[in-house]
Parts: structure tokens; sequence; C-alpha cells
């Protein structure tokens, strides 16, 4: 069916075998990076016990191979790397205005509402 | 991308609604907005999950403690299994990105390929959950213990096996002198937990009493988890550990040990822990769940060759979307439930 109120968009990403070829590696490459990272966390979490001096370095390490992680995963995998700026702003700048202030509001009332449990001899 | 188009247009068009400012097609950008949206859903669960651990007053779970099985093999490997899900499910997003260049290529062999590569992925990722969720409920083969002062404590160490259960009182169904050899571990929770077992007799479902064979219990570390009189939480008892369990589970008092998870009661932590762990990991599972039946509507469709008469792939792409983000999800959960 032949629409010509639309345009065809969904043609814009169709490559050759050559480019197939270097998309290809890369994504090998981010599958190896992603992998590591994931051998990386376990082992940390496996040998570092909770109770150790180590501990408050490696969960905020575990926190920030999570974030590159889910970078990897965003921009790469589902391509938004490859989208134009504006759409890219569209989809990130309401979700991380929303996630740092719900972050912000879990500690704060986190705290809170602990001190006052505490208080109350909970 | 290597080769985007830059579509031509005239003044005509642009200003006849035709042009999309994002340069993707309708239900691409429709996609992606859903994907926000359900991204602020599973922010908003682990958020009230990190409210609740942060504003908690007894000890929390430790991943590595709680989940320390693997199929076949039992218990004593801290994460391995899920280290494992983890994995099925990233190389399951990296099979769904190459069967969208393969799209791009217009080489239908391929997505074909990977697609059910992908499928494959997802249906044994759900159907580790299962066995994960299975694991959770049921519990350790220890269970949490309150001791005599009133603290509570996990159990770590090597479990005695049960050989038998020979029966020295008869019941409905058992005879004197029977000898049970089956389903031991259930029976011997069951009677625990209904403060049913004494003196190593345990008096059986259908009433009959019979004498437990079972073997010693090795390395055994009581490790306390709320406080009690004596035991302050953090405390580790080994010394003369295996008689206060072997104590604890003969005191013929019912719920002092509790084994595995519901939703009112668990043997890792706080009630909140098992709740969110059901509903996060639940609510997971079940658009994992749902990605595999899409993925496989999708693949039906590219074998039946639509996509390449239409000239794209791009339904491949946007269920490629709603994949990579379940993978996405995977991750945070895995970080903030299992390793933080």
């Amino acid at each position: 069916m032949e629409r010509d109120d639309i345009i065809e968009y969904s043609l814009d990403t169709h490559h050759d075998e050559a480019a197939g070829i270097e998309l290809r590696k890369k994504i090998w490459k981010v599958t190896a990076l992603l992998t590591i990272i994931t051998i990386v966390e376990v082992a940390l979490g496996a040998f570092v016990k909770q109770s150790s001096t180590l501990w408050e370095l490696v969960k905020w390490s575990f926190v920030a191979l999570t974030l590159v992680k889910a970078a990897y995963i965003v921009l790469i995998f589902m391509h938004l790397g490859d989208e134009k700026k504006t759409l890219k702003y569209v989809i990130l700048l309401p979700y991380f205005v929303f996630i740092v202030y719900l972050i912000f509001i879990l500690l704060t009332e986190g705290n809170a509402v602990s001190e006052a449990l505490k208080a109350i001899g909970f | 991308m290597s080769n985007h188009n830059e579509t031509q247009t005239d003044s005509a068009t642009v200003w006849g609604g035709k042009v999309s400012p994002f340069r993707t097609s309708y239900g691409k950008l429709m996609m992606w907005f859903f994907l926000v949206s359900d991204a602020l859903t599973f922010s908003g669960l682990l958020i009230s999950y990190g409210f609740t651990r942060h504003s908690c007053q007894v000890a929390w779970p430790i991943g590595e403690e709680t989940f320390n099985s693997l199929p076949f093999l039992g218990h004593g490997y801290p994460l391995l299994y899920v280290a494992l899900m983890t994995f099925i499910l990233i190389v399951s997003s990296v099979t769904m990105v190459l069967a969208v260049e393969a799209g791009h290529r217009m080489d239908k062999k391929g997505v074909q390929k990977w697609m059910l590569a992908t499928i494959v992925g997802g249906l044994f990722f759900v159907g580790s959950q299962a066995w994960e969720w299975y694991h959770f409920i049921h519990g350790s083969e220890f269970g949490k213990i309150e001791l005599a002062d009133g603290s509570k404590a996990i159990v770590k160490g090597h479990f005695g096996e049960i050989k038998d259960f020979t029966v020295v009182e008869a019941g409905k169904h058992h005879h004197k002198g029977a000898v049970i050899k089956e389903d031991l571990l259930h029976e011997f929770h069951h009677a625990i937990e209904h403060g049913k077992l004494k003196n190593d007799t345990i008096t059986l479902h259908d009433g009959s009493k019979a004498l437990v064979h079972r073997e010693k219990d090795e390395h055994v570390v009581l490790v306390i988890k709320e406080d009690g009189l004596k035991y302050k939480t953090g405390k580790r008892i080994e010394k003369g550990a295996d008689k206060m369990y072997h104590d604890v589970i003969n005191s013929g008092t019912p719920h002092r040990v509790i084994y595995g998870a519901n939703l009112k009661v668990n043997e890792y932590g706080p009630t909140q822990y098992a709740q969110f762990f059901f509903f996060i990991t639940g609510f997971h599972g079940f658009h994992v769940f749902s990605g595999v039946v899409f993925n496989l509507l999708i693949f039906l469709k590219v074998v039946e060759g639509r996509y390449h008469r239409r000239g794209h792939y791009e339904m491949v792409e946007k269920t490629g979307l709603y994949w990579h983000f379940v993978d996405l999800v995977w991750v945070f959960v895995f970080t903030f439930f299992y390793l933080v």
C-alpha cells in the first residue's frame, strides 16, 4: 500500500553490506564490554563483604558501572545515539529531571522517616 | 547511523505537518514515548524500594546471602545464578540488535535467525526467573531461627542430609516400623514450622510419629539479624552453634523457624523485602514474557515475508526497542536488588 501523506523515514536506516560489517564489529565490542562489566560486578559482590571498609566504594562503583551499562544499551543497542539531537533530548531530559527529583525525595524523606521511627523507638 | 539520507522536502510539506522534527517514523517515536513512561514506572518502583530500605529499622537482607544457589548444585554460589540470568538477557539483547542490523540490509534469513535466538534467550530468562522464585519461596534448608533470647538469626553451613523417618507410633497411613524415604525435607520443614519436632521425633501429617535419621550439620554459623536480649544484630555465633540450632528446631514451639518467603513473612529480612522482590521482579518478568510474545508475533510475520514486501523491517526495530528496554530495566534491578 503506497501512501503519499507520510514521509518514509523507515528507509533512512537502511545500509549496505560494508556498513553492516562495521556495525556488527561495534555490536560485538559492546557485548564484550557489557559482559566484562557484569563479571566485575559479580566478583566485587562476591568477594567484598558489606561489613568491609571498602563496601562504600564498591557500592558506588556498582552504581557507576550500572550507568555505564545503561548508557551503552540505550545509545548503541537502542540506537538513540544515532537519532537526531532533538529526539535525544525529548527522551532523556524529562526522564532525568524526574529521576533526580525522585532520588532527592527518596533520600530526604527516607532519612526523615527513619529518624522519626527511631525517635518513637520502633 | 552510517548513511542516513536527508529526506528532501519543500515548504508545502514542511508546513503541511508531514515532516517529523525528529526525522523518525510515528511508530518508533511512540514506542520511545511509551518506554519513557514505562521507565518512570520502574523507576518509581525502585525508588519506593530504596525509600523503604532507607527508612527500615531492621537489617536489610544481603543479596549474596539470599541468592546463593545454582540448579543441581545446591548452595554456596553467591550471585552466580542471577549473574547468569543477567548474561542471558544481555546476550538476547545482542541477538536482537543483530536482527535489527540484518533488517537494515533487507537480509530476511539473518532477521529470522537472530530473532529466533532472541526468543530462545527470552524463554531461558523467564524460566530462570521461575526457578529463582521457586527457590525464594521455598527458602533455605536451615531457615531463619528465633533464639532463646528473642533474637533472630540466619544459619550458614552444611545442612545434614535427612536419611529417612522410621515410624515409632502408627498413624492413619503409616504402620509402626515403616521407613519413609520420600518428601523428607518438605515434611521436616512443615513439622518444624508447626512445632511438631521434638527430641528428633517428628509428628507427620497423618498423626504418626517417626524418628528422624539425619546426618550432623557441619560448620554451622548463626548470624544475628534482629536484636534479642543477649545477642545484637551482626553478631556471628560459631561455637556451639550446631547445638543451638538443634535446640531451636526441636523446641516444639511453632513459628520459631521460618522457611522461604510469602507476602507476610520471610526468612531473609523485613516483610517489605519479599513484597518488593515479588512485585519488582514479577513486574519485570511479566515485561519479559510480553516481550517474548511480541517477538514471536513479529518473528512469524518476518517468516511470512510481510516486512520484506513492505520494503523495510521497522517493526523488528520497534519490538527491538522494547526488548532492549527490558534488558535495561534488568540492569538496574540487578544492581539495586541483588548487588547493593
